[in-house]
């Protein structure tokens, strides 16, 4: 084995151990050449009904927080963006979010009513909604309260999937709910609706019109399956680039109407509490925000040598323009490559090539969209909002790489 | 070419979802009768809109409380093991801000359809629209906002300032403070 290759594995193998992802050790010599590897000897396994991952890969889980006190199905478990590549979330890794556990629903007893301030009320069923015109679109959802950790004072002592994992990607296909608002025919005057699903909690927001006539669908398919129950099966709301709460799950009701409806999670949960105790309300868009996934916390740096740093960048306001990497704790920023397609309201994967020298540093990547926002530093972000909100955390996160190469979770 | 040839083209360019062009639509929909909205049309706007006929007071939301409420959110909605309901004020601007219906949340109709359409968490939408009234009269007098005989209907509710109601800024569709 060369030097290079050799540092490759180790690297690897460092990454898998500090991530957990190592799921067992074998003895490299087993099958390297000229030895013919024992799977090359007998036939291999049959066919599944249904795909599943590796065996070997089977510590590459979500994480889990906690449910509230008395509760299984009240809270959120995050992608591990740390063990994952490309643009796309696996659809059994996607994040959730869900404010009264996941509801088990018959699409065939399944309804969506829209009425309020229209000409037509009318009802749906599922059936009737996959005959409609649909189109398919690859966007990321990210929960409000992503990356909230880096509110706190002190840098969390955590992987990127557990500060950063309420992202996710996905190829969604459905009906633009524009096709349905002209069927009921919307009267003058209605400038927002109220979307409501079929849980437990009947979980609701207002979505102003202009969003929905301009790229709302009624999402009916994620990465070309039906969607995960978790995920809104059958169907579900999807406003592309908003806070994830708005995008409602299980989708059973629209009501046009004149104002916000000022919901719970309008008022009281998703609004941003700022240092001087006014709070911030209908804040929709998701900001533009990077991170380098690899390495990062909890990762181990085996030696001085080539390492390609991989991230993810988004923005709900726009396309990914530039994503600029510090390997010098913010001396110089390089420009990183964007793997293409670049997608508007789409996870965006950055790589650059890093030449460690084995000295103490610090990593940062700093995203800016084609709108013109620039991912803010962290004092700054604070120093503007305060300790005090949960949500819209966009600020830049640093890794920390030590001589010894432990890579940590640093405010720098 | 001949105007069929262009009524086809035209058909096309159409069908094929052109910005701005109407998309044609199979028109599936069934109309919904008033039962039928009737029925789930739960929410509740700030303008009172969707609050049903009854009302309750504090003093009969107390029963409600302790019976369904309690055991999550604590006695006299002190909290624990979930959240807290009552007091936090002037906590705000502090560095342990306690956001509770008293001190937070800008309208009381949201509690009246928050509670009705998501509480009790393991039996949502069990309550009678008369214990919603209650109970919400009962977490607003808590709080200091009503009297505990004051009745709590489609009339007064939406008439309740609520503390916080000043200090929420919102930003849509501009964005920043």
């Amino acid at each position: 084995m060369d030097g290079a290759r050799r540092r490759f594995l180790e690297w690897s193998i460092g990454l898998l151990a500090a991530t957990g992802l190592l799921t067992h050790r074998q003895d490299a010599s087993a099958v390297e050449p000229p030895e013919v590897p024992p799977w090359m000897k007998s036939p291999g396994a049959g066919f599944n009904d249904y795909g599943v991952p590796a065996k070997y890969e089977s510590k590459v889980t979500r994480t889990f927080g906690r449910s509230q006190a008395g509760t299984t199905g009240s809270g959120a478990i995050r992608t591990p963006l740390e063990a994952l590549e490309g643009t796309i979330t696996p659809s059994g890794l996607h994040f959730e979010r869900s404010h009264s556990g996941v509801p088990d629903i018959d699409p065939a007893k399944h309804r969506l009513l829209i009425h309020g301030m229209v000409k037509r009320p009318l009802v749906f069923t599922v059936d009737a909604l996959l005959r409609y015109p649909m189109v398919s679109r690859v966007h990321f959802i990210e929960c409000a309260g992503n990356s909230q950790l880096l509110y706190q004072p002190t840098p969390p002592n955590l992987t990127v999937g557990q500060t950063h994992g309420l992202v996710s990607s996905s190829e969604w296909t459905g009906v633009p709910l524009r096709l349905l608002l002209e069927e009921v025919g919307v009267e003058r005057g209605a400038q927002w609706i109220l979307a409501e699903g079929a849980d437990a909690a009947a979980m609701s927001r207002s979505i102003p019109m202009a969003k929905a006539m301009d790229d709302a669908l009624l999402a009916l398919f994620q990465n070309g399956e039906r969607l995960r129950p978790e995920n809104g099966y059958p169907v579900r709301l999807f406003l592309p680039g908003w806070e994830g709460n708005m995008s409602v799950k299980w989708l059973r009701r629209l009501k046009v109407v004149p104002a916000p409806i000022m919901t719970k999670d309008e008022t009281s949960r998703y609004t941003d509490l700022q240092a001087d105790g006014k709070a911030l309300m209908f804040t929709y868009p998701m900001e533009v925000k990077s991170v380098i996934t690899r390495p990062s916390h909890g990762m181990s740096l085996p030696g001085p040598g080539l390492y390609q740093i991989s991230g993810l960048a988004w923005s709900g306001e726009g396309t990914i323009r530039t994503v600029e990497v510090t390997t010098d704790g913010g001396r110089s920023w390089l420009a990183a490559v964007l793997t293409e397609p670049v997608l508007p309201r789409a996870l965006t994967r950055f790589r650059l090539p890093w030449r460690w020298d084995g000295g103490a540093t610090v990593l940062k990547s700093r995203a800016i969209d084609d709108a013109g926002n620039v991912q803010p530093e962290r004092e700054k972000f604070i120093a503007q909002h305060g300790n005090n909100a949960i949500f819209h955390c966009n600020a830049i996160q640093a890794w920390s790489v030590a001589a010894s190469g432990e890579v940590k979770h640093v405010y720098a | 070419m001949s105007t069929r040839d262009l009524a086809c083209a035209v058909i096309v360019f159409v069908t094929a979802g052109c910005a701005g062009a109407r998309v044609e639509t199979p028109n599936l929909g069934r109309p919904a009768t008033p039962a039928e909205i009737a029925g789930w049309d739960i929410s509740v706007g700030p303008d009172g809109v969707g609050l049903p006929p009854g009302g309750g007071t504090a003093l009969k939301g107390a029963a409600v409380y302790e019976q369904k409420c309690q055991a999550c959110h604590g006695g006299k909605g002190a909290g624990q093991p979930n959240d807290r309901l009552v007091g936090g004020h002037g906590t705000l601007a502090s560095k342990t801000p306690v956001r509770t219906i008293g001190s937070y949340w800008p309208y009381a109709t949201t509690v009246f359809d928050y509670v009705r359409r998501a509480m009790p968490y393991v039996q949502p939408q069990s309550l009678t629209d008369e214990e919603v009234y209650a109970v919400t009269a009962y977490l607003l007098n808590l709080n200091g906002i009503i009297g505990e005989t004051d009745e709590m209907n489609a009339q007064t509710l939406p008439k309740v300032t609520m503390l916080n109601r000043a200090n929420f800024i919102i930003v849509y569709p501009r964005r920043g403070p």
